[in-house]
């Protein structure tokens, strides 16, 4: 080599496991395990990790594609300009290569250990999320996150058809449960980073129609999603401990969507409502999946 | 970094941890497609 060429220097292995969005995996790898832990048969504990590293992985790889192809909005954007590529600490080709990469991987393994249909919904999610919402929704309709959500939705579906190799009710309410309560989630955030957005020409609802729409929406979208979440118990797919928790945690879900749905943003506002939505409906998801495995093994 | 020798040093230096770590998954992989051809194995067995 040229002692004089300028080196570039290639990036560093915390950058490429930044691209998988590792905040992000956590809630998938918990929805997929509660998914696969609330089926009605056991799978080997080995087969049940590779099946749990599959689905990380795939989300991974969507979490890579989604940075690879959103590079020039997320440098944009506050929240996200110091990721790997808008930061200017790796090249796009990498993260690209590294996306398809463990998309291949995690689908092949899925395919080859666990079974087919966990695979090939597992494909079928990884192409969702890169194409359909990444893509094609993201920049161009208000209503992105809303069709893109299904992306998320797919993980407890995922770890159900990996322990027995079928679809049935209980996961498709599960999967329901996690598509309605994407958009309060997404919109509560979005109320609070509408700035963020904006300047990155991103359509989220409160910048093309507005707070006012915006929260009658977090309203409308609670009552369904509420519904998918209390279902599984008096359809008799779990017992009473999942009920009650599904129940009172639905409760406060509604308060404080209510809370946010009626309200209106006064000056100098800390959105202090919007952001304990946006907090607790994590806390809500974790609760409901985590009581989910309580009923079944309790 | 100018000094082609330091920016050598660095290329290096993070080239060794990327092939470090690329190991550690490699060895890891190993161990787990070995238990899962066990489990396989063992599942055919049984039938």
């Amino acid at each position: 080599m040229d002692a004089a060429a300028p080196m570039t220097l290639p990036a560093d292995w915390r950058d490429f496991l930044a691209l998988t969005k590792p905040r992000v995996m956590s809630l998938v790898v918990f929805t997929g395990l509660c998914g696969m832990l609330a089926a009605p048969v056991t799978i080997n504990p080995v087969l049940g990790f590779v099946a749990i590293l599959c689905i990380a992985v795939g989300a991974g790889a969507a979490g890579a594609l989604n940075q690879w192809y959103e590079a020039d909005l997320d440098a944009k954007m506050r929240r996200t300009a110091a990721r790997p590529l808008p930061a200017g600490r790796m090249d796009r080709q990498s993260a690209l290569h590294f996306g398809v990469g463990l998309s291949v991987f995690s689908v092949l393994l899925m395919g080859l250990a666990i079974n087919v249909l966990a695979a090939a919904i597992l494909a079928g999610s990884i192409l969702f999320y890169v194409l359909i919402y990444t893509v094609w929704l993201k920049r161009r309709t208000p209503q992105n996150i809303v069709i893109g959500g299904a992306a998320g939705a797919f993980p407890p579906l995922i770890g159900w058809v990996a322990a027995t190799g079928d679809v049935a009710l209980l996961p498709v309410l599960l999967f329901a449960l996690i598509f309605l309560w994407t958009p309060p989630h997404f919109w509560a955030l979005a109320l609070f980073v509408k700035t963020d957005y904006a300047n990155a020409g991103v359509p989220m609802l409160p910048v093309v129609s507005g707070e006012r729409t915006t929260r009658t929406q977090i309203g409308l979208y609670t009552i369904p999603m509420i519904a998918c979440a209390i279902a599984p118990w008096p359809l008799g797919l779990t017992g009473a401990i999942y009920g009650v928790v599904a129940v009172a945690t639905s409760i406060v879900f509604a308060l404080f969507a209510l809370d946010v749905a009626t309200r209106t943003t006064q000056s100098e506002d800390a959105m202090r409502p919007e952001k304990r939505l946006f907090a607790y409906s994590i806390l809500y998801l974790f609760i409901l999946f985590g009581a989910l495995v309580a009923d079944r093994w309790l | 970094m100018d000094d082609p020798r330091t920016q050598a040093d660095a290329v290096r230096k993070r080239q060794r941890a990327r092939a470090t770590v690329m190991a550690w998954i490699l060895g890891g992989l190993v161990v787990l497609f070995f238990a899962v051809t066990i489990v396989k194995i063992q599942a055919g067995m049984g039938r």
